[in-house]
């Protein structure tokens, strides 16, 4: 009996913008898997489909081109945000969006991710904080957490060898030309709704023509955490959450309804 | 409003401007580095004026990937930059061959290694044509020597890009740039390509499109890399150009590129005056590089002499083409004022004395 035979509803399916034959290459307990479906979500919820353009990162979150069916070019590392600013210039009409971690907004692209916000360029970026380089294997990464041990900071992050990490949606928050800026967390069921909540504002100020629209996911990388799923959201909600709180740091539609 | 035929003075960083306008450059992403600076600085009012992007990037790197974002849709971009800021835009350009991303590069030469100073020379041949970027890639370069050919081959860098889907590099140097000159931009003479096949102008009624230079499969991976030389080969055997001057009867031929192409031509008049049998060569693409026809000229017997402000970058091409059919040797100095007239007819009277002595 099928659905419509049946006195059924669905309630919950893939989103419509996903392509028909994806599967997920993600690790087993990664976040990303969620963060791209409240992307994909969104995209349905506001029609944009057919009027979205992607500039790709490089790392883990590359693959949301494979999963997402929307026009998407290859940008190199770090460089995600430049090329986005060039495909929003040539079509103001479309809805860009670039989806990277935090190695490639934050470290190897902060000049662009930094300036692109500046401009208030009116795209919307989604910035995956998992406190590593996941592809490579798990690397000190710009926001590796003080103490955490890397492949590369065998002995625990310390400030003499590594410096501290960057606080991203406070950072954004403070350029002028960022609309909307927020942190939320995939840990739970609250945390991702109001992750979704975050992210429906960053298309918002985008579609509506207000500035930079930004969101960082704080996500888990059990893989490279050497943790189950569990301990890995369990490390978001005790490790991270404390150092980089959740919230909005900007929003210029506060107040209005 | 003057005539677009008509002659005008202009230097040549404005009239590579304006032809991209002419061109329907739709969108400009630059930073500033002398000498190619005024570009940037015209453009800046020009497109705001006619309703196109303008970006002052934070940097080369942002400014060509910026262009790499404009293309991906279809449109025209552009950057312009020079010498060792060119340099950071090479992996770019590799990500652009590899994605078949038509972008459009002008490189007003200054000289290198380093920060080189802002004296002229044409030590990026090496930079241009073989590239500084990662894996197996080919990119259009075009040399103007005039600043009348600065506006042709402009043009022509956004025609070839388009068609072929493929970066062009336009090579001019900082005495193009800086120089003024009588020249008119006419009306952009090309055609424009249908690249509503592969532009990313959102997936409607269609299933959405992925620009990318991976693919996660070794077959794949070297098909996409032979397609991409197969495509070059079509560029060889279409784009290659070049100028000649007097080489039927000549015994040597002198060749240069760019604005040295300018005194190579005044040094065959002197020679031909003195009795040598000299002509010249030019090639106006460097990238793809007229070896079929030195290599014709070389089995007649006739020797090369290039002429160039660097180390003898050219200087390997052309050794390449004659593959020892004939003499080749190399007329250079790396950076400063150009090789004059009187520098290059010396050096070949001196080259064709040491070539009796050895002939002895």
């Amino acid at each position: 009996m099928s659905l419509q035979e049946s006195n059924l509803k669905q309630v919950f399916g893939i989103p419509k913008c996903m392509k028909e034959d994806f599967r997920f290459t993600f690790c087993p307990g990664c976040d990303h898997g969620v963060a791209v479906r409240l992307v994909a979500e969104l995209i349905d919820e506001f029609d944009l489909r057919e009027k979205t353009i992607a500039a790709t990162s490089v790392g883990c979150s590359v693959f949301i081109y494979n999963f997402i069916d929307v026009d998407s070019v290859e940008a190199p590392h770090g460089r995600s945000l430049a090329s986005a600013t060039g495909i929003k210039r040539a079509q103001p009409d479309k809805f860009v969006f670039t989806y990277s971690g935090d190695g490639d907004f934050a470290s190897i692209g902060l000049a662009e991710s930094m300036h692109t916000a500046l401009r208030g360029e009116k795209i919307t970026s989604i910035c995956i904080n998992n406190t590593t380089y996941g592809m490579t294997g798990g690397q000190l990464g710009p926001t590796t957490l003080m103490g955490q041990k890397t492949m590369t900071s065998p002995n625990g992050r310390n400030k003499d060898y590594y410096g501290y990490p960057i606080k991203i949606a406070e950072q954004i928050a403070l350029c002028e030309g960022t609309a909307f800026s927020a942190r939320v967390a995939l840990d739970s069921i609250p945390h991702i709704n109001q992750a979704k909540q975050a992210l429906k504002k960053a298309f918002e100020v985008q579609l509506n023509g207000l500035g930079f629209g930004f969101v960082e996911f704080l996500s888990s990388c059990p893989t490279n955490w050497k943790m189950t799923p569990q301990e890995a959201h369990e490390r978001v909600r005790d490790e991270m959450i404390p150092i980089y709180p959740l919230g909005v740091f900007k929003d210029i539609t506060a107040g209005e309804n | 409003m003057t005539d677009i035929n008509e002659k005008i003075l202009i230097k040549g960083n404005y009239a590579i401007a304006q032809a991209a306008v002419n061109a329907g450059c739709q969108c400009y992403f630059g930073y500033p580095i002398t000498p190619q600076t005024e570009i940037g600085e015209y453009l800046s009012g020009k497109m705001q004026e006619l309703g196109r992007g303008y970006v002052c990037a934070e940097s080369e790197l942002a400014a060509i990937n910026m262009v790499l974002g404009a293309v991906s849709t279809g449109v025209k971009a552009m950057t312009t930059s020079s010498s060792c800021a060119v340099a950071l835009m090479q992996e770019a350009l590799s990500y652009a061959c590899g994605d078949e991303l038509p972008v459009v590069l002008v490189n007003v030469m200054r000289a290198g290694p380093g920060l080189g100073y802002i004296y002229p020379a044409q030590g990026d041949y090496n930079q241009a044509v073989y590239g500084g970027g990662n894996g197996d890639y080919k990119i259009i370069v075009l040399a103007p020597s005039t600043v009348q050919e600065c506006i042709d081959l402009t043009y022509r860098a956004f025609y070839l890009a388009q068609k072929y889907r493929n970066p062009v590099i336009l090579l001019a140097d900082g005495l193009l740039g800086q120089m003024m000159e009588p020249a008119s931009f006419g009306e952009y003479p090309y055609p424009e390509i249908d690249n509503s096949s592969w532009a990313l102008t959102g997936a409607k009624n269609r299933n959405g499109r992925i620009i990318a230079s991976v693919a996660p499969d070794e077959k794949k991976q070297n098909q996409h890399i032979y397609n991409l030389f197969k495509k070059f080969e079509a560029i060889t055997q279409n784009e290659t150009d070049y100028e000649e001057f007097m080489t039927k009867d000549a015994d040597i031929i002198l060749t240069a590129f760019g604005s040295m192409t300018r005194n190579i031509k005044a040094a065959m008049n002197v020679l031909r005056n003195k009795g040598l049998k000299v002509g010249c060569l030019r090639p106006i693409t460097l990238s793809p590089f007229p070896h079929k026809r030195i290599a014709e000229l070389a089995s007649e017997g006739k020797d090369f002499a290039v002429v160039e402000m660097n180390m003898g970058q050219m200087f390997k091409d052309v050794k390449y083409a004659v593959e020892g059919k004939s003499k080749v040797s190399l007329i250079n100095k790396p950076v400063g004022e150009w090789l004059s007239v009187e520098e290059i007819v010396e050096a070949v009277l001196e080259g064709v004395r040491v070539n009796e002595l050895t002939r002895v």
